[in-house]
């Protein structure tokens, strides 16, 4: 479980213009400077924004991800419930899915 | 001089970002009892605002998180997100370094707080901002309590930080008012977006104006979970705002659900 790399990748992504431009030239090789799990670099390189909210990823970094990588506001609410059908429930943090 | 105004509001993104997509009527309700708390702020003539905001990973992340910081700089810059998604125009927001290291210095020694000399301001201050200092000719100390990073701050030091704030207010020569910026229930950024509980909201707005401290810190992070989401970690900021009232009651100006806003959009005083 490594899932303060994976929200340290993410969140310089958000925050940095260098990084940003780092990964856009070259996501795995920018990715690989971070110790990930093989399905956290395969989630963030898909990308696969559900099964990165799944593994944990702090809503308030994964929402700006997920706008960098091209989803609208409801396409990306939509990808966290479709990660959740495939990939089972939120398994750590604190944004879980609540069911109503 | 002693503290000259006391209150909270809400800040969630929607607020100016998605206006064009809520009811018109409930909107302006609520954006003018923002505006009544402008002029509440501007009759009380601050030289500085002190904004205790809840952010959301605009300068700290868990590489090394405070449970509590305050800006010391001479300038902020905000906001962080896109323009056009947040409905605000980036800009420069007036501090002041030199009144600031004398609060921080003062709070110290109450509460350990961290520093910054660099800040950039989120939806978490920014949003506020955009309705109580419009035109940004006020001084601005932004502060920060841990509501995103568990271990989050506990609610007893959330009291203790807004105690501290008071303190440091009042033997300040500078006329100080402070703002507790946040959310009550909410579930921002995950599937359920747009869920409110408004009892609870209620029943903590309840607690907040009659301003009772045992009552306010008898909530736990589980319950809060689960009644009120991780949104509902926010109340840190309401918290510190009672205590710096502390021996004061306050009057909720405006509270109604906004889910589109995905709130319950609020504005509350103290009657200092
Ligand atoms: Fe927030």
């Amino acid at each position: 479980m490594s899932l303060y790399s994976l929200q340290k990748l993410l969140y310089q992504l958000n925050r940095d213009p260098d990084s940003r431009a780092r990964f856009k030239q070259d996501p795995a090789a920018h990715a690989r400077a971070f110790e990930l799990t093989d399905e956290e670099m395969k989630a963030v390189l898909d990308p696969d924004i559900g099964l990165l909210y799944v593994l944990g990823v702090n809503g308030q970094i994964l929402m700006h991800y997920a706008a960098l990588r091209g989803l609208e506001w409801s396409a990306y609410i939509e990808a966290m419930r479709e990660g959740v059908r495939r990939h089972g429930p939120v398994r750590a943090g604190i944004y879980a899915m609540v069911e109503e | 001089m002693p503290l000259v105004f006391a209150g909270v509001c809400s800040h969630a993104p929607g607020i100016t970002g998605r206006k064009d997509q809520a009811d018109p009527a409930v909107r302006d309700a609520f954006y003018g009892a923002f505006d009544r708390m402008r002029l509440a702020i501007e009759a009380a003539k601050p030289d500085a605002l002190v904004v205790v905001g809840a952010e959301h990973f605009a300068n700290f992340f868990m590489d090394n998180m405070p449970a509590f910081a305050l800006g010391m700089a001479d300038h902020y810059e905000g906001p962080i997100e896109d323009e056009q998604w947040l409905g605000i125009k980036r800009r420069r927001v007036p501090g002041d370094r030199a009144l600031s290291e004398r609060l921080i210095a003062r709070v110290m020694r109450d509460v350990d707080v961290a520093y910054a000399e660099e800040w950039k301001f989120d939806h978490g201050i920014m949003v506020p901002l955009n309705f109580l200092t419009p035109r940004y000719d006020v001084t601005i100390i932004p502060a920060n309590i841990n509501c995103q990073g568990p271990p989050l701050t506990p609610l007893s030091r959330a009291w203790a930080f807004g105690r501290a704030l008071r303190k440091a207010a009042d033997e300040m020569p500078e006329r100080i008012a402070l703002v507790g910026t946040g959310g009550i229930s909410h579930w921002p950024a995950t599937p359920n977006s747009g869920k409110i509980n408004e009892a609870w909201d209620r029943e903590f707005l309840k607690r907040w104006s009659a301003n009772r401290r045992d009552e306010l810190l008898s909530y736990t992070d589980a319950e809060t979970y689960r009644e009120a989401g991780q949104g509902g970690f926010e109340i840190r900021c309401f918290i510190a705002a009672a205590a710096a009232a502390e021996g004061a009651t306050g009057e909720i100006w405006f509270y109604a659900p906004i889910p589109i806003f995905a709130v319950g959009c609020t504005i509350g005083v103290m009657n200092l």
